[in-house]
């Protein structure tokens, strides 16, 4: 068959990133984690585990929160992806970097942006989330500094002026 | 030694038919991916042996849960959040939306399948035992047509299955007949998010009615990471069923358990806890079972 010949090629890759339209050439299979910080510079979004396990890589697909180190970049064809650098403009996410910040919710930052995001796909869903809500909703990210705590309480806090209104 | 994406081929033939033709045209030439939470970790670690991927994340046919009087029908390709989102999903099959809500963290619940997660063939796939107590049936599709076959046997051993090459999961059926059943589900891991089960048990039980000595009217029992594959207890289903709920029964039943399972000792436990804790979650649902006469 014709594929099995015209391998190994490299092809045209359109997607959204935060916002902005890239179309950059790609193998199929490389994973969208190393299409954003090598081709696109957007160092941010962190690899930790690589093997979907620690969430540093997280970022949002579609509105979906995803690990991009498990992403092959075919799949991200036409897509809007928000990484950690898109969510400066977005008044949510600003005001959980704001929350990390009051917290120590962030010591080494490896795991940072990816608790960003996990935390932000949560809020967007669960506007007033509970604690258990938060513990769960941030799982998937692993985190060898904090203990967790200020993380949570930095999450918690974010929510809480909508929880008020 | 990572992979390099230069030796590897994906396509996207975007539809059902595109896919289904290919895998004829070259049988056993091309695996499937859909959200990649399993195939991606094996690249990652250079151990994926196919080179050729064809992807199915997100193919319509494979999407939505078509709910019908008598049947649920999943397809493959929804991901353990949609699983977990569902209202009939969440009331009537308790054990598959526990299930979903305890596959990795949220990120990969968001890409993860179930037709995957019944693919991968691991023994400690979380969805599998649900699958066995609900007796659930596979829809499987190739270019000569579909074939619907019981999920029981489907896995033959440790990653083996019988599925034909030139074939893919398209759907899951449950019948909605389970409503009057108590639903006990556990899964005992390192952590909640994230970690592979130890052992996990899915089970399904209904008392008879008007009887006074909490007699098991039907039962349903299923282990998973005790095994090459995930475990129905036929046994002890037969031991317990019309019998009464007492302290020898569940001493018998938790016996037996330990005798039908094989578990090994790896990375994640040994084959001492697996099996004294795999006796204890039997016990737990029986003795829950048994409690349920009181809320009746």
């Amino acid at each position: 068959m014709s594929q099995a010949c015209e391998k190994r090629h490299q092809r045209e890759l359109s997607f959204t990133v935060n916002g902005k339209l890239e179309t950059v050439r790609i193998h199929p299979m490389e994973r969208l984690l190393d299409v954003l910080r090598q081709q696109l510079g957007l160092t941010g979004t962190k690899e930790g585990c690589g093997e979907g396990e620690c969430g540093a890589c997280a970022i949002l697909m579609d509105g979906q929160l995803v690990n991009s180190c498990l992403i092959p970049a075919l799949q991200a064809a036409d897509a809007q992806v928000i990484t950690i650098e898109g969510v400066a403009d977005d008044p949510e996410a600003s005001a959980l970097q704001a929350a990390f910040l009051q917290c120590g919710g962030a010591q080494c930052g490896m795991c940072t942006p990816g608790m960003i995001l996990s935390a932000s796909h949560l809020l967007r869903k669960q506007p007033a989330p509970t604690l258990e809500d938060i513990r769960e909703a941030l799982g998937g990210n692993l985190c060898r500094c904090t203990g967790y705590m200020q993380i949570f309480e930095a999450v918690a806090q974010a929510a809480r002026p909508r929880t008020g209104r | 030694m990572r992979s390099d994406p230069a030796d590897y081929e994906l396509i996207a033939p975007g539809t059902l038919q595109a896919v289904v033709s290919l895998l004829a045209g070259e049988p056993g030439q091309w695996l499937p991916i859909a959200g990649g939470t399993d195939v991606m970790v094996l690249y990652a670690a250079g151990k994926l042996q196919s080179r050729k991927l064809v992807s199915i994340w997100n193919l319509a046919e494979l999407r939505g849960i078509d709910v019908r009087p008598d049947e649920v029908t999943i397809g493959a390709g929804c991901t353990y959040t949609n699983l977990r989102e569902h209202p009939v999903i969440a009331r009537e099959f308790p054990l598959l939306a526990s299930a979903a809500r305890w596959t990795g963290g949220i990120a990969n619940q968001n890409r993860g399948t179930l037709g995957g997660n019944i693919a991968n063939a691991s023994p400690a796939g979380d969805s599998l035992p649900a699958l066995l107590a609900y007796e659930a049936e596979l829809i499987l599709v190739s270019l000569a047509g579909e074939r619907r076959v019981p999920y029981l046997g489907f896995h033959t051993g440790y990653k083996k299955l019988r599925l034909a090459p030139q074939e893919l999961i398209r759907a899951v059926c449950l019948r909605r007949s389970f409503s009057g059943y108590f639903h006990y589900s556990r899964k005992v891991g390192a952590r909640n998010a994230q970690a592979i089960a130890k052992v996990c048990i899915a089970a399904l039980g209904r008392l008879r009615a008007g009887a006074t000595e909490n007699t098991i009217d039907d039962i349903r029992l299923a282990l998973g990471s005790v095994a090459p594959i995930p475990l129905r207890l036929t046994e002890v289903e037969q031991l317990a069923k019309g019998k009464s709920i007492q302290p020898q029964l569940v001493q018998r039943a938790k016996k037996m358990t330990a005798a039908a399972i094989q578990p090994i000792d790896d990375i994640r436990s040994t084959a001492r806890y697996r099996t004294a804790v795999a006796s204890n979650l039997v016990a737990e649902f029986l003795e829950q079972l048994r409690d349920q006469q009181k809320v009746l």
